[in-house]
């Protein structure tokens, strides 16, 4: 049984705009999914459909087996949402807004204090469980929305840009969390702005653009469709000319760094060689561009340059 | 059927049973919490209004007006003042909570949630008749420091101020469901349930009107829910009670399918 699966799913709003085209999508238990596509390409739609929060214009929707159309309450019972926006009431405390949405899921009150400990525990919000939610941080915000969508300990959880806007420290110790709530068993959906955030945490992607999915794979199968990678290298005393080497080209940027771009046919130490014959010592090397994004930017400028479509730079 | 596919149905039946009514108490809890913590604007403003209505209305003007079908101006006016607090405090309470939980998109919690939309209506109205009924208590509490109330059909009194507090609460969710702004939850309340509610006989007989402008009163639903009240108070009333109660229980059916198939429909909540 799948813990997602969206057949010919298709949403069109009452603009006329038509944000989903008959997109199959299948996540499987226990797996930890990235859904990525530039604004705009239907990945809140997706989302919003199956946590009902907007309606469907045709298609299927089943959450471990359960239809959205005929069975809508045990498979929203399965569900956690984390959304984009900030939802709780802003001048609940933290602790009532997560018993009342532990109440919204049928658990009684004296387990729900419970379980809200536990999770206020982990997400270290403890301290702050009288505070009154319009007076925490951005980040502890952001981990209050992930405590609220736990309270139920639901089997699937899908997290649409968890960590925008967090400090770097509060991602980390976030990612962690979401791998330690996977390692025990939760089915994870995550949309992120943060390419490196997919390709650390996922391990199957599905991109979707202009409403239809156009790649569905493993991640690490996925990353391997990238024919090359540039690749910035810094010398150790700035170079007079640029390095000559058959089958490579390099550049060379205003720092001083040499650029190059390496195909999966060719590889680093034919380059490495040909630097130290010249005397060039590199102290560092780094890649130019994260591998998903250099990956998800070339999808879509693929399917750019085939519709002849111009488009203003994409992100994730 | 097999008998472990019943128990099965069963057990998944009662698991939803008991998910739902959980829910329904905590949306009920929610909303008698915010009650609570927003005394300051849900309980005090309507008991002022109320002693200054008894002070000016029933002790000052009451007192050259004189009797009223038998009873002292202020006795006659108590029933409606109850009434039309109910009335205003069940509407205001549902429609600015629910408009307040669209705006500040927390009703999504229960959007996403397993609770189906009837019982979330149910909650709502719930949380709307529980502030109209300790309004009505508080309002009928400062009453009794201005005349002696009786109360000739204690029954007649409680069915009158439940329904007519459903039908308002459920009027005030509908109000919300279609409210895009601040201004639209305040509208109604504004032009059309304050001047119904002045007209629909709180302060006075529709008897002592002329035939035209009675006949006009009876279009008021809120005469049938005042008059309905005061014959259970005082045993007196301007419209047939059956009637009266036949009017407020159709209302609440109608509204109540009509809040549920908004629900469902997504209007105002769902894109």
């Amino acid at each position: 049984m799948k813990a997602l699966s969206l057949r010919k799913l298709s949403k069109t709003y009452k603009t006329g705009v038509q944000a989903l085209k008959g997109i199959d999508l299948d996540v499987d238990q226990g797996d930890f999914f990235a859904l990525l596509g530039p604004n705009g390409a239907g990945k809140t739609t997706a989302i919003g459909i199956v946590s009902s929060l907007v309606t469907k214009t045709s298609g299927t929707v089943s959450v471990f087996g359960h239809d959205i159309d005929t069975d809508l309450e045990e498979a929203k019972a399965c569900l956690g949402l984390v959304p984009q926006e900030i939802n709780f009431n802003q001048f609940e405390k933290v602790s009532t807004i997560l018993v009342n949405q532990a109440g919204f899921y049928g658990i009684p009150r004296r387990l729900a204090k419970e379980r809200v400990e536990r999770w206020l525990v982990k997400l270290q919000l403890w301290d702050k469980r009288d505070a009154v939610s319009r007076t925490l941080s951005g980040g502890m915000k952001r981990r209050l929305m992930i405590a609220r969508a736990l309270v139920h300990e639901p089997r699937l959880l899908i997290l649409d840009e968890p960590t925008a806007g967090v400090d770097i420290e509060v991602r980390r110790s976030m990612w962690e969390f979401l791998r330690q709530i996977n390692e025990e068993g939760t089915t994870i959906i995550l949309t992120t702005h943060y390419l490196e955030e997919a390709e650390s945490l996922c391990r199957n992607i599905a991109i979707i653009d202009e409403g239809r999915i156009i790649e569905h794979d493993r991640m690490s199968t996925v990353l391997r469709k990238l024919h090359s990678e540039v690749f910035v290298l810094n010398p150790r005393h700035p170079v007079a000319s640029l390095p000559e080497l058959p089958g490579y080209s390099f550049t060379m940027a205003d720092d001083g760094s040499l650029e190059v771009e390496v195909t999966k046919l060719q590889n680093l130490n034919d380059i490495f060689a040909a630097l130290s014959a010249r005397g060039i010592e590199i102290v560092s090397m780094r890649n130019k561009a994260n591998r998903l994004e250099e990956l998800f930017l070339r999808l879509v400028e693929g399917r750019d340059a085939a519709t002849g479509a111009a488009k203003p730079a994409a992100s994730a | 059927m097999s008998d472990a596919t019943h128990v099965a149905a069963d057990s998944a039946a009662s698991a939803a049973g008991d998910r739902r009514w959980v829910g329904f108490r905590t949306i009920v809890i929610r909303e008698f919490s915010r009650i609570v913590r927003i005394w300051g604007q849900t309980l005090v403003p309507p008991a002022i209004t109320a002693t200054l209505y008894f002070l000016i209305f029933g002790s000052l003007i009451g007192r050259r007006i004189g009797d009223m079908g038998g009873f002292t101006y202020t006795q006659y006016i108590a029933p409606g003042l109850i009434m039309m607090s109910v009335i205003t405090n069940s509407y205001g309470n549902v429609v600015s909570s629910f408009f307040g939980a669209k705006f500040g998109r927390h009703i999504e919690e229960l959007l996403v949630s397993p609770l189906p939309n009837w019982l979330i209506v149910l909650g709502y109205v719930a949380g709307g008749v529980l502030r109209g009924l300790l309004v009505g208590l508080v309002v009928t509490l400062i009453a009794l420091f201005f005349t002696r109330l009786h109360v000739e059909h204690p029954l007649v009194v409680v069915s009158a101020v439940l329904l007519a507090s459903l039908v308002f609460a459920l009027g005030g969710f509908i109000n919300a469901v279609f409210a895009k702004n601040f201004d639209q939850i305040s509208f109604i309340p504004t032009f059309i349930l304050t001047p119904l509610t002045y007209l629909g006989g709180v302060f006075y007989s529709i008897r002592m009107l002329p035939d035209w402008a009675q006949t006009a009163s009876h279009a008021n639903p809120i005469l049938y829910m005042v008059n309905a009240f005061r014959h259970g108070f005082l045993g007196v009333s301007d419209v047939n009670v059956w009637l009266a109660f036949g009017i407020m229980l159709a209302a609440v059916v109608a509204l109540f399918a009509l809040s549920v198939w908004l629900m469902e429909k997504g209007t105002g909540t769902r894109e």
